[in-house]
């Protein structure tokens, strides 16, 4: 049976579709079986991220209305061959997500994949609760900054209290993900620290994915960043968060931590 | 660190720590607000049966741990010698 993560933050534009995308590619590159879900009804961006927007027939609403079966509705990347995209409908309203229809479709996805990967919309409202509901793992992501934690806090609430997991009394597992995270900013003392965000939320740490240029460039040619440049600094970051989502332990490291003595003198110069 | 770091405005991330610390140890008290509250007035009354309190020196809260949630329950008892005085 696969696992439901939803990719969820209260906050809009923080960076879940984009941390979907890298984190969907980077465990479909480990041979496992992945497909990444839009719950953002309305405001799907997910297939443009992934660079499948033309190739978008059927949606989960056309799905869980009937007018497709699921296999139709599902698309699958053209670089990996284990990487699948079900579409969120981009005309239809939101009211045609209904919690039933969700749920037939979860369990289906469940049976055929390693790994099902709920992109969540920003907020706090039905989208968001329907995205989290059969999760088995959330990825919280937040930015090192007040209002994104802020409603990191208040989405870590809604996990513990609204998801078929809390209501059966069982613990659901939280992973927060930081990302945009700026080393210069940081170093100043002008940005919330990791430790401050750990201490706040206290939920444990998945990885950190710093500000950069590449997470731009790979959505302008529609990639996910650990597929458009799997060398980059984001991209390597999310192949980490990835195995330790996989249940790997590996060392967390700060970007622009191991900056050596050159890079302490070069560095501000060079950001 | 330079010497122009000495002139430099003091730095802003510690005072987001702080207001963010104060803000979600309320928001997270008044999320669960019933529970809360019901708590609040039940171990008021039980207390009261014993000791003499003042019910705005009764706190309760809810915090928030990575495995548990902590109820923090705060009751200001005035010593004998401060009630005589009173
Ligand atoms: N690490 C990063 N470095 C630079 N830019 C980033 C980074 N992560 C995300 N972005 C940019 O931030 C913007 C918002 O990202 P994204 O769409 O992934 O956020 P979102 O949380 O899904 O937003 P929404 O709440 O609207 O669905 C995009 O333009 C994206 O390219
Ligand atoms: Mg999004």
């Amino acid at each position: 049976m696969g696992k439901v993560i939803v990719v969820t933050s209260g906050k809009g534009g923080v960076g879940k579709t984009t941390s979907t995308a890298a984190l969907g590619a980077a465990l479909a590159q480990r041979n496992e079986k992945v497909v990444v879900v839009d719950f953002d009804v309305g405001l799907r961006n997910l297939d443009l991220v992934m660079g499948a927007e033309r190739r978008v027939v059927y949606d989960m609403v056309n799905v869980i209305q009937g007018d497709a079966k699921l296999p139709q509705a599902l698309i699958r990347d053209k670089r990996l061959e284990t990487l699948f995209l079900l579409p969120a409908s981009q005309t239809r309203d939101k009211d045609h997500l209904t919690a039933e229809g969700v749920e037939r479709i979860i369990n289906e996805l469940k049976k055929y994949f390693d790994w099902i990967i709920c992109d969540s919309p920003a907020g706090i409202e039905r989208g968001a609760t329907l995205a989290m509901r059969h999760a088995d793992m959330a990825v919280v992501v937040t930015n090192p900054e007040v209002s994104s934690v802020r409603d990191s806090d208040r989405i870590i609430g809604l996990l513990d209290a609204k998801t078929l997991k809390a209501e059966r009394g069982e613990r659901m597992e939280k992973h927060l993900l930081l990302t945009r995270y700026d080393a210069n900013r940081a170093e100043r003392g002008d940005m919330l620290k990791v430790d401050d965000v750990l201490e706040i939320l206290s939920i444990p740490l998945i990885g950190i994915i710093p500000e950069s240029m590449d997470v731009l460039k790979a959505s302008n040619v529609g990639a996910p960043v650990t597929l458009a440049d799997a060398r980059s600094a984001p991209a390597m970051a999310y192949f980490d968060a990835a195995r330790r989502l996989a249940g790997e332990t590996l060392p967390i490291t700060i970007p622009g931590d191991k900056r050596g003595f050159l890079g302490k003198i070069f560095g501000r110069k060079a950001a | 660190m330079s010497i122009f770091s000495l002139f430099r405005k003091k730095t802003s991330a510690p005072l987001a720590r702080e207001r963010l610390q104060v803000l979600l140890a309320h928001e997270r008290a008044s999320a669960g607000s019933d529970l809360v509250a019901v708590l609040r007035e039940e171990i008021l009354a039980v207390i009261a049966k014993h000791v003499q309190v003042d019910a705005d020196r009764v706190q309760v809260t809810m915090d928030r741990d990575e495995h548990v949630s902590v109820l923090e329950i705060e009751v200001e008892i005035p010593l004998p010698s401060a009630m005589k005085a009173a």
